[in-house]
Formats: structure tokens, sequence, C-alpha cells
């Protein structure tokens, strides 16, 4: 037990936990509309997008690159998908299929740019990204789409359930997807060669090749993972915004990229877990809508947001020194 | 015994540079095998064919237990039951023990990890070896020593039956380098051929049956380890004969620059006393965490002591920072010359003045236009550093060449005491003459030096006096012209 | 060098040879010289006279100065191995003190009075600067904590300070002489490049002349090597990033003055541009390597792509394109050399 909680207290996910469980007991007690059902799946659907990109960065984080270009791909998957749907009719499957083709095919050039041309990760993502956001705007014009499909403005609603208050809950298109990209993350990183193979060049680079890892493959994969969730994610996005705009997205990249490195995942690779991002979001989740719901302004909820990152990852660089205290020579 | 590897005519071209010429090697099962050879003498390269990173020159073949190549792949050459284990062991520091050891489990197409599997794996590569360690123990928590247990394992639980050892013995402390060595014993017992790549001479001949020298890319020959001692051995590398000795000197009458008293720092070093004389060069031996390199780093103001002092020209100084070292005239050459020693990427100018900076300076706080170029220019021919320009990046130079651009930006602030760590690692025995060179000449302008080193012929043959330091004490004093190598041997490892 | 005749070692000859030497002997600059030759080439054969018009030149002029100096801003971190993704919120927070100081307390004084409170003014904003960049230097330099995740932090910090504090509103109508700074020209100058010039030459200095700016270079490629050499890295780091944030104050100063407004949330799409423009001009992303005159050449080109295409009718959107390609393409020439077989 003892030796239980000495192994916990050195995990990232403990102390954001720790953290979560406090703001909860906290919210619950001192707010009415925190601990309910309806806010709750409000907080779910709201936040599925960026927990949806967060699950993808977080690859790309742990195989020691980074991409900043994904909401120019999202913006432009979901921009020609309900352009076809519009067009064409379509259904569930095929913008699915489309989304994540674009987000593939974008995310691949990421890919190759990064491993054939050497160049490094976070300067390719920048150029592309304004390669991809600035094509796209200058090709819509920056058009909105204000008509989607209607079965896919509808969207998904399972499980309905109507409380006393006749409030109706049920499980939703956003929450569906969020629960399953993070389940599939999680099982490429835990549960296949490949993810393992994606920890071991994030923390070896060198000696992955040495033993014979296909570096370049597994930038093609991770890039195009990337990409995949950057589809899936506008979708979603699209859906609930009942709407696609070409210029909302961009600007969101480091707000994701925010909620992974909260969840611990560290930007020189071989670092992070899936439990650890989804934590991330949720303190930033819940952070702000506790702020809301406690009566302070909305205006000032991006000030705690800035705050509580600076002092977690403060806190973490604390521990590590300490950690590290009375090895000289570090 | 039975042969397990043979290589016949082996020779590689890089573009113009002839690396190996017609190598023969056989490497018998069971058999520990040395290769030494200074750096560029081809024993990377030999590795390289060996492990089939790099294919020979036609001509060469390659027998592996009867079968014949001409060249191998990785593949093959691991199937082979070849492993090499790098100097930075290559493991993946993020990830477990467990995972580490059995991480040929991730190789392949597509599939899922058998985690129970993994654990078995690395549990019977432990066991057969006799090894314990927490398989769910991350790599990066792990002392070096116990790392290289785990590339070991790895190495097992890939069916080695040759293990190629780059430097291994390089960052252990005598008991961790007796700890590999027995385990060296045990792999041999099951009839695993190991071959030890290495520099360091006297470590070389305690394990070995065999030794091969290679010089400028040719075998120079296999002997029996019990036939060679350090000075043959070096002399077969370099194919030069040297003798080291420096002069007998009186230095009683010489003014004492430095003085240490009582000087402790708990889990460093306890009770150290010393003195420094002008134009003196004293020895520190001791083995690798003995203290020796906290002792410096205190001296240099970068490690506070707890108790004691250090007088400098009868002054007593309470350093705060290095900064505060180098301006009392106290300079400091670290071990590490490729990440404390140079910044490898900055111009050899830039590295030559960075220490001085803040003397450069001249009116409104700038550094005035060409006092960077003479001062460089000056070091450059004092210390008669080869370069074409002194705007390439150090990392361009060789490593002497990069020890001397050390050595300059130290003499560059004017030094009274010099406090040289392991000034030759990585240097070429030729070069390393140049360096004492430089030293002797710095002492007889009266710079008082301190040189800690654990190769013992080192400060023997080139101090006036030698401190043993053991477990953070200073254990013993010797006068090299009274004292042999045995003699200090024993001292240092007691 | 030494055997080169008298005029050329002595006197603002010898200067202006070293500057041509400079721009012309690093590998990158030549690069970028050759590039924006062809730039002007193809564009005025493109567009013709106009593009060499004194209007559009001076207009270029006009729109340099706010990238300019944010981009400054981003370099020197840059060049120090770590980034400030925290410059444009800073320049947003400090151009809203600066405003909020003008427009409650310069209308209605007069005199002395008048001038004092902008001078008041633009000190405040300077100062509030400061405190961000001591705190972005401490955090990284003292606690340890990696740059990108610093400033990211901040940058959310800052910003939410600027939207709590002016609620997202805009606040405008600014004295005359602020306007002027932004809009104003000096002999055909407009003052705002006039600023840029006063602000690039002593980083430029700095950077090449100094001390703090040696060690700079230094701890861009390793810290802890700088630091045994008897450096005081933290605190160069900590000038760093103080330095970074007051160029970011000037920047909104700048920016504030050619909107004759400031507001929480200007010029945020600029943040990745500055990266850009200095990756451009040959700085390393990884640290220890860049010059102002490379960041120069980076932001003309970017400057006279952006007037062409706009002179051509072309989106602005188009040209945030071409400047990722240009990125992409300037680094990968030493790789596609290499390929080749080009020795660099």
């Amino acid at each position: 037990m003892h030796d239980l909680f000495q192994r916990l207290k050195r995990r990232h996910e403990f102390w954001l936990a720790s953290v979560i469980a406090v703001l909860v007991v906290y919210l619950s007690i001192a707010t009415q509309g925190f601990l309910t059902l309806q806010n709750l799946f409000d907080l779910l659907t709201s936040y599925a997008f960026l927990g949806i990109l967060a699950a993808g960065l977080l690859v790309v984080l742990i195989s020691g690159g980074i991409d900043i270009s994904f909401t120019a791909t999202a913006s432009i998957a979901q921009y020609i998908t309900m352009l076809l749907a519009n067009k064409y009719g379509l259904d569930w499957f095929s913008v699915f299929a489309i989304a994540i083709i674009v987000g593939l095919v974008l995310g691949a050039i990421n890919a190759v740019l990064i491993d054939r041309l050497q160049i490094s990760s976070i300067i390719v993502s920048i150029a592309t990204l304004n390669i991809f956001y600035g094509l796209l705007v200058f090709v819509t014009g920056g058009k909105y789409i204000y008509s989607l499909p209607s079965w896919f403005g509808k969207g998904i609603y399972w499980f309905e359930y109507v409380d006393a208050e006749e409030i109706s809950y049920g499980l939703n298109l956003q929450i569906l997807a969020l629960f399953v990209m993070f389940t599939i993350t999680w099982l490429l990183l835990n549960r296949t060669n490949i993810g393992r193979q994606i920890y071991a060049l994030g923390g070896n680079r060198e000696a992955a090749q040495r033993l014979g890892f296909n570096v370049f493959r597994l930038n093609i994969l991770v890039y195009c993972y990337m990409g995949l969730t950057a589809g899936v994610a506008s979708l979603i996005q699209a859906q609930l915004a009942q709407s696609v705009a070409p210029t909302v997205l961009v600007g969101k990249e480091l707000d994701v990229l925010a909620a992974v490195v909260l969840g611990g995942a560290s930007l020189a690779g071989g670092v992070g877990t899936v439990l650890g991002t989804i934590l991330g979001l949720a303190l930033l989740a819940i952070m702000q809508n506790g702020l809301i719901l406690i009566g302070v302004s909305s205006y000032w909820s991006q000030f705690f947001v800035g705050l509580v990152i600076l002092l977690s990852v403060s806190a973490t660089a604390l521990s590590a020194r300490r950690k590290r205290k009375g090895n000289l020579i570090e | 015994m039975a042969t397990f590897l043979d290589l016949k005519n082996i020779s590689k071209r890089f573009g113009g540079v002839q690396a190996l010429t017609d190598v023969d090697l056989t490497l018998e099962a069971g058999e520990v095998h040395c290769l030494v050879g200074e750096n560029g003498s081809g024993k990377s390269t030999l590795i390289k064919i060996i492990s089939g990173v790099q294919p020979p020159e036609a001509g060469g073949v390659i027998n592996i237990e009867g079968r014949s190549y001409t060249h191998l792949n990785p593949v093959e050459s691991t199937r082979s039951g070849i492993q090499v284990i790098y100097q930075d062991l290559s493991l993946f520091p993020n990830l477990t023990v467990a995972e580490n050891i059995a991480v040929g489990q991730h190789l392949g197409g597509f599939h899922p990890v058998d985690w129970a599997a993994i654990r078995k794996i690395a549990e019977t590569a432990m066991a057969r070896i006799n090894v314990h360690l927490d398989l769910d123990a991350k790599v990066e928590d792990l002392s070096i020593a116990n790392r290289q247990l785990v590339a070991i394992c790895r190495a097992m639980a890939a069916d080695a039956k040759l293990v190629i050892m780059d430097e291994p013995t390089a960052s252990l402390t005598r008991h961790e380098v007796d700890a590999l060595l027995s385990l060296v014993r045990e792999l041999k017992k099951k009839n695993i051929c190991i071959v030890f790549v290495s520099h360091r001479l006297d470590e070389v001949l305690e394990v070995a049956e065999r030794v091969t020298v290679l010089r400028d890319g040719k075998k120079v020959g296999t002997y029996a380890a019990k036939d060679v001692n350090d000075k043959k051995l070096a002399m077969l590398m370099t194919g030069k004969e040297f003798s080291y000795d420096l002069k007998e000197t009186d230095l009683s009458n010489r003014k004492t620059v430095l003085s240490v008293k009582n000087l402790s720092r708990k889990g460093d070093y306890k009770n150290v006393n010393f003195d420094l004389r002008e134009g003196e060069i004293l020895g520190i031996t001791g083995l690798l965490g003995s203290g020796r390199t906290e002792l410096a780093l205190s001296l240099f103001g970068m490690n506070p002591p707890d108790e004691g002092e250090i007088k400098l020209d009868g002054k007593t100084l309470a350093l705060k920072s290095n900064r505060e070292a180098i301006d009392n005239g106290i300079a400091y050459v670290s071990e590490d010359r490729l990440t404390l020693g140079l910044v490898l990427e900055q111009p050899i100018a830039a590295n030559a003045i960075v220490t001085i900076l803040d003397k450069l300076k001249g009116a409104l706080g700038l550094i005035p236009l060409g006092a960077r170029e003479s001062t460089v220019e000056r070091w450059v021919k004092d210390l008669s550093i080869k370069v074409s320009n002194t705007g390439n990046a150090v990392k361009t130079l060789s490593g002497g060449n990069q020890q001397r651009v050390v050595l300059a930006k130290w003499m560059a602030t004017n030094p009274r005491v010099l406090i040289l760590d392991s000034p030759t690692v990585g240097v070429d025995i030729l070069a390393k003459d140049g360096i004492y060179e430089i030293v002797r000449g710095l002492a007889q302008k009266g710079v008082a030096v301190i040189m800690i080193s654990d190769e013992i012929p080192e400060v023997l043959y080139h101090s006036h006096r030698i401190l043993v330091m053991r477990q953070g004490r200073l254990t013993g004093e010797f006068e090299p012209h009274k004292s042999s190598e045995d003699q200090i041997r024993v001292a240092v490892n007691a | 060098m030494s055997n080169e005749p008298a005029y050329l070692t002595k006197g603002p000859d010898a200067v202006l040879m070293r500057l041509l030497k400079g721009l012309t002997h690093d590998v990158t600059n030549r690069r970028l010289i050759i590039l924006l030759v062809a730039l002007v080439v193809v564009f005025g054969l493109l567009i013709g006279e106009r593009f060499f018009s004194q209007a559009t030149v001076q207009s270029m002029a006009f729109q340099l100065p706010e990238l300019g100096i944010l981009s400054l801003a981003m370099m020197i971190t840059l060049v120090s191995g770590g980034l400030n993704l925290a410059i444009i919120s800073t320049a947003n927070l400090c151009a809203l003190t600066m405003a909020y100081i003008m427009t409650t307390h310069v209308p209605g004084a007069e005199g002395f009075i008048w001038v004092g409170w902008q001078i008041i003014a633009i000190c405040a904003g300077l100062a509030v600067a400061a405190v961000i960049g001591l705190l972005n230097g401490f955090v990284i330099a003292y606690l340890g904590v990696s740059p990108i995740l610093t400033t990211l932090g901040t940058m959310t910090m800052v910003k939410g300070i600027a939207i709590g504090m002016t609620r997202g509103n805009v606040l405008s109508g600014l004295p005359e002489p602020i306007v002027f700074i932004g809009n104003g020209t000096v002999y055909g100058i407009p003052t705002a490049m006039i600023v840029f010039a006063i602000v690039a030459i002593p980083v430029a200095i700095m950077l090449g002349r100094t001390p703090t700016g040696a060690a700079t270079y230094m701890i861009g490629s390793n810290e802890k090597a700088t630091r045994y050499s008897g450096i005081d890295t933290k605190r160069v780091i900590l000038r760093v990033y103080l330095i970074s944030s007051l160029l970011a104050a000037i920047a909104g100063l700048v920016m504030m003055a050619r909107f004759n407004s400031a507001n929480a949330s200007y010029a945020e799409s600029y943040l990745l541009v500055t990266i850009l423009a200095a990756v451009l001009g040959g700085v390393d992303p990884m640290g220890g390597f860049g010059k102002i005159a490379g960041l120069i050449l980076s932001l003309i080109i970017l400057q006279v792509i952006s007037s062409a295409f706009n002179l051509l009718n072309f989106s602005q959107f188009l040209t945030l394109a071409i400047w990722g390609t240009i990125l992409v393409a300037v680094m990968a020439v030493p790789n596609i050399r290499r390929r080749l077989g080009f020795a660099d």
C-alpha cells in the first residue's frame, strides 16, 4: 500500500487528478450548477473538439515532434467535406471518410517535409499552417457555409433520456467521437507494437534507428494520425456550430498544446499518456466552467488558465529539480 | 574452442579515405577479445561491418560459424547472434526495464503487444546471467551500471553469441567495473564471445585473453594478453616509443599559492588538506566517484564546501560562483570536454574568448573591433592550434586541437591555479604529448597546476607530486621518482 | 585581413566594407539576397513601374516595422535557445496600458503636462513589459521551465489580464504625437521605420559587440558549457527575456500609433509569422545562430511579396501561403544541395 502510494506520488497524473478532485469537491459544494448531468454533458460536448485534437497532438509529442498546423488541416477538412455533402447528399460514413482522407493527406505532407527534408517539425508545421490556411481562405474567399445537410444538422443522439424537468440528455456525436478517439489513441499507444515504437522513437531516436525501426514510416503514421484526428474533430465541430467558417479554428492550436502539456506530455518526446491528456483537458474545462459558475466574469477566465499553466509547469520543474538535487553533475 | 567469426581481407574505403586495409580477425566462442586502437584506427568501421551497418569492399569474406558471406545486413547480423552494445547503450530511457530488454518484440509489422510475453522474456534473460532488476523501473531512473546490465540482458534476449561492447568501462566506478567483469566471466561460461573495444589500456589487459591492435586501418597484430603491457600496447597503437619523464625539481623554496584546509562537503569529500606551490604540477588520482571532480568543482566555486577553508596567496576565499573563482585566478578544465568544456557548434574564436568577455569590454561596454580577432590569433599561435579559420565551429577540430582551445580559453584568464580534470580523455596518444608539453610550459611560467586523472601513468609521469583520493578522502601522497605505478594502483584501489 | 589597404580597415569605408562583407560572406544571407533580387525582377516584370513607385516603397516602409520589431523580440529569444510566445500579448497589454493613460489623462491637459502624461504613459507601458519580461526570464532561467511552456502560460495570462481589464473593448483616440509615430513621415521616411532603425541598431550591437550578446549565442548552443566558462547564464537569459519584452512593448506602441487604438487581441496572427521571419532570416530555431542582417533581409522579402501581391490584387491570405512555401523552400536548400552532391 505504502509502496503503491510512493509509485503514484511520482506520477504526474496523480497530482493532476488530486487538483481536479479538490476543484470538483469545492465546485460541487459552492455551486448549484456544477454537479448536474446537464453541465457534465455540456462540458463534454463543448470540449470534444479540443479533446480529439489533443489526442492526436499527444501522439505527435510522444514521437518527439510537434504539429501546430492541425487547425488549418481541420478547417480544410470540414470545408471540403461540407461542400461535397451539400452538393452530393452523402451520408455519415462518407463525410467522415472524406474528412479523414483530407486529414491524412495533409498530415502526410507534414511528415514527408519533416522526414525527407530534415527540417524541424515546429518550422515545418508553422510553414504548413500558413500554407494550408492561406490557400483555404484564398480559394474560398473566406465565405462561411451556413446551410448544412439537414441530417447532418440534426446530428446523432443515442440513448435519449428526459428527466423530471424535461431536459433531455443523450450520447451525442461529439461525446461519442471523443470517447472513440481517446479509446483508439489509448489502444494504439499501449496495445500495439507501433505505439510502443512511437514511445521508443521519442525516447531515443538514434537507438530506434539502430534497432531497425522504420522511422520514416513512423513519422508518416504519427502525422497522418494527427491529420485523422483533425478530420474527425473538424466534423463534430461543424455539427456543433451548425456552420463552417474557414477562419474560426486557426488560432486554437496553442490551446490544444496547453492541454496536452498540462497533461504531462513533454516537448522533448517520449513522455505523455492518454490519461494525463484527459486530465489536463479536464482541468482546463472544469476550471473555466467553475469560474463562470462561481460568478467570475468570463472575461477573466483566460487569465486564470494562463496562471494555472504557469503554476503547473513551474511546480513540475521544481519537483524535477528536487529529484536531481544532490546530483551535482547534472 | 570453436571459431565463431572469421574475417578475411576486410577493407573499407569512404570516398578517398582508406578506413580499413585487408584486416583479418578470428573470434572464438567463449573468448574475451580486446580490440584497441587510436581514434581513426578503424575500430568503429570494423564494428560496423560486423554488425552489418556497412558492407566491406569486394574481396572480403565474413565467416560466421562456417557460413560464408561477402557482407552482412543488420538483420542477418542479429540473426546470427551478433549484438553490439554501443557506448551510449542505445536504451530507451522513458521505457521500463522489461520493455527495453524485450524490445525486439516490437519489431516487425503492425501487431498487438503481448505484455505477458515481454515480462517473461525479460525475466528469462535476467535469469540467464543472474541479474536482478525491477522489471517495472524506468531505465532513466537506473544508475549507469544498471543501465549497462539492461543492455547486456537485451543482448541475451536476442540470443547473442557474440557481444561487442564499445567502451563499456568509460563511465563506471571501480566497483561497477568489477561487477561487469564478473558478468563477463559468466557470459564466457555460456560460450559467448565478448569483444571489448576500449582505449583504456589497463582495464583491457585485466579481462582479455587476446588483444588485437589496429593502427591506421591496418591490423598490427593479435597478441596474447599476458604478453603485452600498457607501454607495449601504446607503442603498438601509435608506432612510437614514449619517454614520459618530468624532471625532478626542488620546489620547496617556491611560494605556496593555494592552500586547502579541512575542506569537507557532505556526500562528496571529507577533511581535505593540501598545499600547492607556484610552478608545481600536483597530480590527484582516484577512481570515478572518489570525490575528485567534486573537490575540483569546489575549488572552482561551483560546489560550495560545508566546512574548511581555501586560501589563495594567503587570502581566504569564500567563492559563491565560478566567476569569482576565475576572477581570483582559478581555472578549471572539465573532464567532459564535449558537453562542458566547449560549445561545439560555436566558432573556435567564440570559444576561446568566452571566459574573458568582460575583460575585452571597452568604451560603452562594447567589445572593440579587432579585439576578439587579435586575442584569438595570439592564442592560436601560442598553443599552435591547427586551424584554417577561427570562424569554423570548434567541433570541426580533432580531439587534441579541441583540448588546446580549452586550454587557450583558460590561459586567457591568466590563471594562478589551473585545475585539469582528465585533460587527455579522448585525445590520441600522439596528441597527448602536446597537451603535456603545454602544461609543463605553464608550470615553468609559475602557474600552479592540479592534474586530476584516473589514468595512473598520466599523473605518475607528468606531475611533481601525487595525491591519491579514495572515498572522498586524500589517502596517500607519492613522489613520482620514488614510486611505481603498482604502488599507486594499490593505494587507489585499496 | 592584415594585408588589405588601409582605407578598408579604417574609417567609415571600413564600416561599410565590413557590413557588405558580413552580408555576403554568410551563406544564408547570400541566398536571401539572390531570392530578393529574383523576386524584385519577377514582380517588376509583372507589375511594371508601379512596383517601383515612391508610394509603393513608402507603403512598404510603413508596414514593415510592426512585424519587424516583433520579429526582433522573437529572434533574440530564439538565438538564446528559447522562444517567446508572449510577445503579441505583451505588446497588446502594454499598448492598452499606454492607451489607457493617454486617453484618460492627456485630453484636457496642456503644454508641459500634456507632454508629461504621454511620456509617463510610454514609461508605464515599458514598466509593464519589464515585469512580464522578468517573470518570463525568472521562470525560465531560475526555475528551469522550458521557454515554450513558460511563455505559453504568460501569453495566456497576459492576454487574460488585457481582456479582463478591457472586457475585450478597444481603446482609441490617441494624442497627435503618438499617431504621428504610426502614420507620420520625416523627410519622406515613415516615423515607424525610424523607430525600427532606432531599436534594431542597438539590438544588433548588443548581439554582435557586447559580452551579453556573445554569451547569448553560446548559451543558445550549450547553456551548461557556457556556465562552466564563468558566464552567469541565468542572468543573461533573464536579460534576453527582459529585452524581448521591452521590444514587444515598443512594437505595441507602433501598432497602437498606426491603428490609433489598442485592443487585447490585435495582431495575433503575427505570432507564428515572427518565427517564420526569423527562421527565414537564418536564425536557428534550435538556438545559437542568427544575425540581424539576415532578419532584415527576410523581413524585406516578406514585405516585398506582401506589397506586390497587394498591387496584383491577390488576397493577403495567398501572401501567407507563399510565405510558408518560401520558408520550406529556403530551409530545404541545404538538404537538397547535399543530396545533389554539392559541398556546402
